[in-house]
């Protein structure tokens, strides 16, 4: 075997290598590993591997700092996704991921195989998909872009997630000018497993056949890791052939066909191909085992003709999946997927020298031990900066408003605290029949089938709060899932973290992540939510200017018996309100300063975790044992925002009366104060929730009843709820008809 | 009563519907796999929802060209009970089964939702159980379910009680805000001439327990079980 037999016969200059992606040191570290020069395919292999997106070189210092196991951990990160343990030998298992620079170039399919790829994480360890969510920011709404990019990002999950028949049940959608050059789309997936049946992707056994199922391979998403770990220019939109196209309909029938597979003992370890494709899931699954993958590459089945072993092993071709299988079950394997009409191929066997060993029209064109590939992948302990937290803004500094009324329907009606029907209306939230919580409450929530249990699921993360202070707002994003997971009555189990942030060589990027993660780790810990899977996306940046610093947290909390689930809706006239927790009117930061004052500033609200903990411990006792009929979190807009949902939820009016002396009206009403939930009683229950709250030692405010069809707030205001509902509904339908 | 759910590639309310007609029949339905040649002898035939074969060409014309659609049109036509549930519904109309046709929604988006539909003949296989006129909660979720026909036919189907189920408001008005697609005449759901075919755009067999958020859906389910057992 020489050199000169290898692929194209190209020559491995510096401007190939750096091309690639690849620094210097990276570049004598490659060399090193392989003990020669690189071929062409080898050059992509390493820089696939080693790109930000698949090494999390600039990140995983510090991910290794966060909290990942509780008794019922069954996986945390490291796999495909995170697992946990449900009771019944069930297990749920969970992931977020980004797929933000392909849907900013093609908004459609960047958004659909986000859904895909995310999908196929979850159902490859053998769980069946129950539930998708997401999380979405979109530049500001005067921006040119952002109806093409809002249109196709949902048109494209919804293309998706109704296709597979997974339900779309929740999500949460912000816009903010930080996005314009860089939307953000965040998709995860929930899957139900049993624990017996939990499949990995380390191989083992020598001579054991790798079999590659599903979609052929074509040119698709060449270099599309490579892509999401660079900043955007204002040539960006040439990358648009590095976008993969979706087919939903293969990946249902990747679903039905790996998970009737995976019903068998035929299976040794599986994988998808997600970023990076062939690349990845071979080196990771060969590096996991210790063994080597021996792979012909004239066996994989393509779609086009042609294709070198650079582009075969480079492609992000969707709906594929590798898999070794016990010796011998190869056609009692291959019944099932030619059933299912997927394509279904022996491409090579498991290898006991350790290396991925690439062969195509008789020559050897890669030869690279695995084990090194995937260890020794470059890690940084990047330069960073602290965020300067800024100064609280004192309320009396805030001057209140000519009326009241109209600044609440003027923030129900504005971008970020309107209605998303609009958005979920166009996914199916309800197949599979287990939806027992619709999106526009607190979490939505799903029954494990055929049982008395549901989980609760909810994407959140306050932006703003983390630009202004990322270690306040990473752990409010933690929290705010924690608290609106016990909103509907449910015990939080565990998070997974869809980590978006700008560029990491910049130290005062950096030190946005830095600190985001050391407030996600205080949270978790305090909170008893650990993280179990994630994802990291830097580089969200467009001529140098990056995000808002952006940790998506999704939370996954469980109920053992769902008829006891509320929602935010009170049920009936003459019930009690009640605010739990306490209000100091923080303003800064808020909805309110933002949209009427249209001022960014202040610190963020301090999150106060014990007292989270107190809190939500104490509503979720009393949603559990039956007291409330009721419960909305207090976030985005404070409590004014939080009784006008509530009265929306329920079409039914509320007559309120805060007792509120010391505070301007207008920041008690709009402040963000955390850890506070408002819920509604009955009034033969209302002193027994008052009297175990003195004892328990959480505060908690008699503020009104529900009552009449109007949201009166004494000395405040007094409005119908069918013009709070009008003005919440109409916004997103304007502005996308153009006439916004 | 005796049952069965066909699958298709893509079909993706087979098990909702299976998990309804047994819950509510209290028999396991068979599975039909769209390959089968063979099809056991049962009452009822269900058509699910889902996107068959991708609905990458007209929404149900694969499926309406399946091997064990042979088998479908020769129960029908037998007087054998069909059902098809949304993606079902237009395999029927594929089929020729059915007339008319469903055309993308208006809006040219994917809606899902709860809609109130009006009972419009009660005297059929499927609205036994419901009272003439009844107003009922359904949800929908499609993104073709604009019902079209010509005017012959939309006069014909009408006159003879063929249009079953339609789009109305709360109050129970058909209305043009009512509508989620753009279905003439608001059609949500209509039978064949005989009375043994039913094709409809909303799902039943979502809202058959209090906590899916309605149980409207029952009453289709148990108006079949009334005209067959």
């Amino acid at each position: 075997m020489t050199e000169t037999n290898w692929n194209n016969n190209v020559e491995i200059t510096p401007e190939i290598v750096k091309e690639h992606g690849l620094s210097d040191s990276e570049h004598k570290l490659m060399i090193k590993i392989l003990g020669r020069n690189p071929s062409l395919t080898e050059l992509g292999i390493f820089s696939v591997m080693w790109s930000e997106h698949c090494s999390y070189k600039s990140s995983k210092l510090h991910l290794k700092t966060l909290p990942t196991t509780a008794p019922w951990v069954i996986h945390g990160p490291g796999e495909n996704a995170g697992v946990i343990d449900i009771g019944d030998n069930q297990a749920v298992i969970f992931k977020m991921e980004s797929h933000n620079h392909p849907s900013y170039i093609e908004p459609y399919q960047g958004a659909a195989t986000g859904v895909g790829g995310i999908l196929r994480d979850v159902f490859t360890m053998g769980a069946r998909p129950i539930a998708n969510m997401n999380a979405l920011r979109f530049g500001s709404p005067d921006h040119h872009k952002t109806r093409h990019l809002l249109s196709g990002v949902v048109e494209g999950i919804g293309g998706y997630g109704n296709c597979v028949g997974v339900p779309t049940v929740g999500g949460e959608t912000n816009f903010h000018p930080s996005y314009d050059g860089n939307i953000l789309v965040n998709a995860m997936t929930v899957g139900l497993a049993d624990q017996d049946k939990i499949f990995l992707s380390a191989a083992a056994g020598v001579g054991n056949p790798v079999i590659y199922v599903g979609s052929k391979t074509g040119r698709d998403g060449i270099h599309g890791a490579t892509m999401a770990s660079a900043e955007f220019t204002e040539d960006s939109e040439e990358k648009r052939p590095t976008v993969q196209v979706g087919d939903p309909f293969t990946e249902k029938l990747l679903i039905e066909a790996c998970l009737e597979l995976m019903s068998t003992d035929m299976v040794v370890a599986i994988q998808d191909m997600g970023a990076a494709g062939l690349t990845s899931s071979s080196v990771e699954m060969a590096s996991g085992g210790g063994v080597g993958f021996a792979l012909n590459l004239d066996m994989v089945p393509q779609r086009e003709e042609g294709m070198t072993p650079y582009e075969m092993m480079l492609s992000e071709s969707q709906e594929r999946m590798l898999v070794v299988l016990k010796p011998d079950r190869v056609e009692e394997a291959k019944e099932i997927f030619v059933r299912w009409d997927l394509d279904f191929a022996v491409i090579g066997e498991i290898a006991g020298d350790g290396n991925l060993t690439l062969s195509w029209k008789g020559d050897i064109v890669a030869d690279i031990p695995t084990q090194p590939l995937a260890d020794n992948s470059p890690e940084y302990d990047r330069p960073w900066i602290k965020t300067q937290a800024p100064a609280t803004i004192d309320p009396n500094d805030v001057a209140s408003p000519n009326d009241l009324g109209e600044t609440l329907i003027k923030m129900i009606a504005s971008a970020n605290l309107s209605s998303r029907a609009w958005i979920w209306q166009q996914y199916d939230n309800q197949v599979m029949a287990d939806t027992i919580q619709m999106p526009g409450g607190d979490a939505a929530v799903v029954r494990v089938h055929g049982t008395d249990k549901a989980l609760a699921i909810s994407t959140d993360c306050t932006p703003r709060y983390c630009y202004a202070d990322p270690f306040e707002g990473g752990k409010q994003a933690v929290a705010e899932t924690w608290r609106n997971i016990t909103s509907v009555g449910a015990t939080p189990l565990a998070i997974t973290d869809c980590l978006n942030f700008g560029n990491p060589e910049r130290p005062d990027i950096m030190g946005q992540f830095v600190g985001a993660i050391d407030g996600l780790r205080e949270a978790c810990s305090i909170l008893e939510y650990p993280v179990v899977s994630g994802n990291v996306s830097l580089y969200n940046e467009t001529n140098g200017t990056g995000i808002h610093p952006t940790p998506a947290i999704g939370g996954v909390g469980l109920m053992e018996d769902s008829s006891k689930m509320v929602k935010i809706a009170p049920k009936d006239e003459g019930d009690v309100i009640i605010l739990v927790g306490e209000s100091k009117g923080h303003i800064g930061c808020s909805q309110y300063l933002s949209i009427i004052e249209g001022r960014e500033e202040g610190a963020p609200p301090p999150i106060d975790l014990m007292l989270e903990k107190k809190n939500g411990n104490f509503v979720r006792k009393h949603i559990i044992n039956g007291n409330i009929n009721a419960c909305h979190d207090i976030s985005d807009g404070g409590i004014f925002i939080a009784l006008a949902e509530m009265a929306m939820a329920s079409h039914k009016g509320m007559d309120i009366s805060l007792n509120n002396n010391s505070i301007p009206v207008h920041t008690y009403g709009y402040g963000e104060d955390q850890a506070r939930y408002i819920i509604s009683t009955t009034a033969l229950e209302v002193d027994q929730i008052i009297a175990d709250a003195e004892q328990s030692g959480v505060k908690v405010e008699r503020i009104g009843v529900v009552r009449g069809e109007e949201l009166m707030i004494e000395d405040c205001f007094s409005i119908p709820v069918n013009e709070l509902l009008d003005a919440h509904a109409s916004w997103m339908p304007n502005y996308m008809s153009n006439e916004a | 009563m005796k049952s069965a759910v066909m699958t298709f590639p893509a079909s993706n309310c087979d098990r909702d519907m299976y998990d309804a007609l047994e819950k509510i029949t209290g028999k396991v339905p068979h599975k039909i796999w769209h390959q089968d040649t063979e099809i056991p002898p049962v009452d009822l035939i269900a058509l699910p929802g889902g996107f068959s074969f991708g609905d990458y060409l007209r929404c149900g014309a694969m499926a309406a060209r399946s091997p064990a659609i042979k088998q479908v049109l020769a129960h029908a036509q037998r007087g054998g009970n069909v059902i098809g549930i949304c993606n079902g519904f237009q395999v029927l109309t594929e089929m020729g089964l059915l007339p008319g046709a469903l055309m993308r929604n208006r809006s040219l988006k994917f809606v899902c939702k709860t809609v109130n539909l009006k009972v419009e003949n009660a005297n059929t296989t499927y609205t036994s159980a419901y009272h003439e006129n009844q107003n009922i909660e359904i949800p929908v979720a499609h993104h073709d379910g604009n019902y079209f026909a010509d005017d012959e036919t939309l006069t014909r189907i009408e006159d003879n009680g063929q249009v079953v189920f339609r789009y109305v408001d709360k109050g129970g008005e058909v209305s043009k805000d009512a509508n989620p697609n753009g279905s003439q005449h608001n059609i949500a759901g209509i039978t064949n001439e005989r009375g043994n075919i039913l094709g409809m755009m909303p799902h039943p067999e979502r809202f058959i327990e209090d906590i899916q958020g309605g149980t409207d859906g029952r009453g289709f389910f148990e108006s079949i079980i009334n005209s067959l057992n």
